[in-house]
């Protein structure tokens, strides 16, 4: 009977997945921000994290103004805030906790000592000579997380849905990162011809972890529909939406034949039209018919995949409007 | 021998369950070669790692959940080979005349014809179901998972304080311990003959599977609990593991034609038995609270139906119930002809006239405690009780007799316990438990619960209690 995996446990293992993944994201960018964006964009790039997220409502309500320390503070440490990176843990931690006659004990062991170190930083902590150092603490222990995952979580049914949750929050993070990022980069009409600001394309490659393998790639030039492009639609490269779109239909493909599990044929099939999608369509294509309308049209997507997920595996029923938080 | 950090040690005239005891003797030599620093210094790492391996319990205060680790002393409390044949065989002893019991009074209800046992003691208790009457249960084992509390007085005689017969906890602090004391002081356990505790899981497993619907083919057992909130969740997460089965809640589980099922990714999947570590009341909506939602609607006509095994049983409460325990002895006399081998500790039953007039001449010396409260609430300990808590106790008692009982107040046994860098007496208790599917099992050894305060006498986790390991030897 160990191959029975109950309904709840299913969401909770998606959703575990979900929120780690969207944490080390929002470090990364942070990280990057913090690094590679303090110049004349600086304003416009923390304004742009709060856009990344949907979040405009939330942040700008009680007259909180921009500034680094203001959207730091907003999505490092603030526990009020759903979206930040302490919410997040708390709440990867939460279903960890209710998984836990699923998960490893070092798996448990190691979010819940991430949890309580996260809860007890402060603001003093988000100080610019202390704040790298953060970031790479919280990126470092996702990855860890990833890592003890890799080498000690059972390879059952647990393990595709912790598998299926990680890739969709990957590439939907993917495609907010793109769709914020190209269209603030991309120069004025009146601009055409002058030369493109090339560290902060850069700065948007090195935020995906994409900088050292873009320039394996492209060594010679930045420009903005390569590294849209490589972003979208590179195979090799883990992080873009081609890659894990296709991650996430082989998962269910493999989830379903190997426990004969009759649900989720809606998912497989929008996952078959979206990959049909990535692997045919090309950059400039993609970015004549407008960009920004494609990316919505894939995260409409990815909606769509991870709520026939809920209501096929999940015990949601088709009335139930949202899972877990998804980001708006 | 040289300077031990156990020397200036003072049992302060209670029994001493590490000096008073030659077993311990090879505990003692071994103790003798760490120096105080080292003791503090592994006692500090192995209550951090608790901590952070969640081996926790939870509390409430305001909307805020807050993980407790329940203390762990590293002084270990030792029993020897002879001490644990005595316990473990009272315990049998003890759990066969409280399953014979449930059984009489769930169907023939002889004891109560016979005049051993007031009948409205028993069908007047709030424990009973009505509902159990008349029902077959596999084995007649009721109580399948016991945890039954037994104190030392300053003989070094073993008393009976409690049965624990409805939904005990504490088996994974037992194991855990251990665990944390392997790891920690490794040259303290080696070779000294210390009886294994691992195996509880597979022991519980087989036991629940005995309690599976005849004719069930590797049989589906899940583990019930309350969710996440509930302050004994580690230990629910601790047993399905040890037994690797699902941990469910009551709304994965429904019930179709009197069947049980459980939600699954693939739909629904059959369920033959459930380890249930949900209270009676709150099991089934249609049957008992209909407001709780942590149960399963329609769970009792499944179990009557006999397509469904539940440990423990619906209505053991009435067997663990504060008054009935007085009559235990006489019970264990009427169903098996024997004298019981483990004592009670003297009752006063405060329903019965001559026993409430005694209580309320003696309340300064005696302890009170109401029937129905589990985890140290409502008691009050005469010698220790204000004037204002002794009036308290004495109103409460003339209002509503029947919900007391008094006992003698024990000196209970002390261990060497490390309290802020010194070694101190503190008051112990012991909980075994003990497994009972076609036969009864009892894990060497158990819960020592230590009262953590200076000269408390209460130790449970709620009320500044912590835990020891319990090193049963030989």
């Amino acid at each position: 009977m160990a191959d029975v995996l109950l309904a709840r446990y299913a969401d909770c293992i998606f959703w575990l997945a979900r929120y780690v993944e969207r944490a080390e994201n929002l470090a990364r960018i942070l990280d990057v921000n913090e690094t590679f964006s303090r110049d004349s964009h600086g304003g416009q790039n923390w304004r742009s994290i709060i856009q990344l997220n949907s979040d405009e409502e939330r942040f700008f309500e009680g007259g909180r103004k921009v500034s680094a320390q203001s959207v730091l503070e907003f999505y490092v440490v603030d526990a009020d805030n759903p979206t930040s990176i302490v919410s997040a843990i708390h709440s990867a931690r939460e279903n960890a906790r209710t998984l836990r006659p699923l998960i490893s004990t070092e798996m448990w062991t190691q979010l819940n000592v991430f949890y309580n170190h996260l809860a007890a930083i402060g603001v003093a902590d988000l100080a610019p000579g202390r704040l790298a150092g953060l970031l790479t603490m919280i990126k470092e222990a996702c990855q860890t997380h990833t890592g003890i995952t890799e080498g000690t979580f059972f390879r059952d049914q647990g393990w595709y849905f912790y598998q299926l949750g990680r890739y969709i929050e990957r590439a939907d993070q993917t495609t907010r990162l793109l769709d914020i990022k190209y269209h603030l980069l991309l120069p004025d009409i009146a601009d055409v011809g002058s030369p493109t600001d090339v560290s902060q394309w850069n700065a948007l490659l090195r935020s995906a972890a994409g900088y050292h393998a873009y320039r394996r790639l492209h060594a010679a030039s930045t420009t903005p529909a390569r590294v849209a492009g490589f972003l979208l639609l590179n195979q090799a490269f883990p992080r873009s939406v081609h890659h894990c779109v296709r991650e996430v239909g082989q998962l269910l493909g493999g989830v379903k034949s190997r426990y004969a599990l009759r649900g989720g044929n809606d998912a497989a099939e929008e996952l078959d039209r979206l990959r049909a999608v990535l692997g045919t369509l090309t950059i400039s294509t993609i970015l004549s018919e407008g960009l920004h309308e494609f990316l919505d049209l894939i995260q409409q997507q990815l909606i769509a995949v991870s709520r026939d997920l809920s209501i096929a595996f999940f015990g949601y029923s088709p009335e139930a409007s949202q899972t877990q938080t998804a980001i708006g | 021998m040289g300077r031990s950090i156990l020397d200036g040690y003072d049992p302060q005239g209670f029994y001493c369950e590490m000096l008073g005891n030659p077993a311990s003797a090879a505990v003692r030599e071994r103790l003798a070669a760490l120096s105080m620093a080292a003791l503090k210094e592994r006692a500090a790492a192995a209550n951090a790692e608790l901590y952070n391996l969640g081996i926790t319990f939870t509390v409430y205060s305001d909307a805020k959940t807050i993980d407790r680790i329940l203390p762990f002393d590293v002084l270990p409390r030792v029993l020897s080979a002879a001490e644990w044949r005595h316990i473990e065989s009272g315990i049998v002893q003890r759990i066969t005349a409280l399953n014979l019991l449930l059984d009489d009074i769930y169907h023939d209800r002889k004891i109560l014809r016979d005049g051993i046992v007031p009948a409205d003691l028993i069908l007047g208790n709030h424990n009973y179901r009505p509902l159990m009457q008349g029902v077959e249960v596999p084995h007649k084992a009721y109580i399948n998972i016991c945890g039954t509390d037994i104190v030392r007085d300053e003989t070094g005689a073993f008393l009976v304080l409690e049965d624990n017969a409805r939904t005990p906890s504490g088996v994974s602090y037992v194991v855990e311990n251990r665990h944390m004391m392997l790891r920690a002081f490794p040259d303290l356990l080696d070779d000294i003959g210390l009886r294994g505790i691992d195996n509880y899981g597979a022991r519980l497993i087989a036991a629940l599977q005995e309690l599976a619907p005849p004719g069930t083919a590797d049989p589906q057992v899940v583990l019930l609990s309350p969710g996440t909130y509930n302050s004994a969740y580690f230990e629910h997460v601790f047993l399905a593991r040890e037994m690797g089965v699902p941990l469910v809640e009551g709304p994965d589980l429904v019930v179709e034609d009197e069947r049980v099922y459980m939600r699954t990714t693939g739909g629904l999947a059959r369920v033959d038995v459930i380890y249930r570590r949900v209270n009676d009341d709150f099991l089934d909506p249609e049957a008992f609270i209909a407001e709780s939602r942590l149960g399963v609607r329609g769970l009792m006509r499944a179990y009557r139906a006999g397509n469904v095994g539940l440990a423990n049983a619906i209505g053991t409460g009435v067997a663990d119930d504060k008054a009935v325990y007085a009559y235990v002895p006489r019970i264990i006399r009427y169903y098996l002809g024997e004298e019981a081998i483990l004592h009670n500790v003297e009752t006063h039953i405060c329903r019965e006239p001559q026993a409430l007039r005694y209580t309320l001449d003696h309340l300064a010396e005696l302890v009170v405690k109401p029937v129905g409260e589990a985890g140290g609430y409502g008691i009050t300990v005469g010698p220790k009780a204000s004037r204002a808590e002794l009036d308290d106790c004495r109103a409460k008692l003339l209002a509503d007799p029947a919900n007391y009982i008094s006992q003698p107040c024990i000196n209970l046994s002390v261990a060497p316990t490390l309290i802020d860098g010194r070694i101190e007496a503190r008051h112990v208790e012991l909980r075994p438990f003990a497994v009972t599917g076609a036969s009864t099992w009892v894990l060497p050894g158990g819960l020592t619960r230590v009262a953590l305060r200076r000269g408390s006498l209460v130790v449970n986790s709620s009320q500044g209690g912590g835990s020891k390991d319990t090193w049963v030897l030989g």
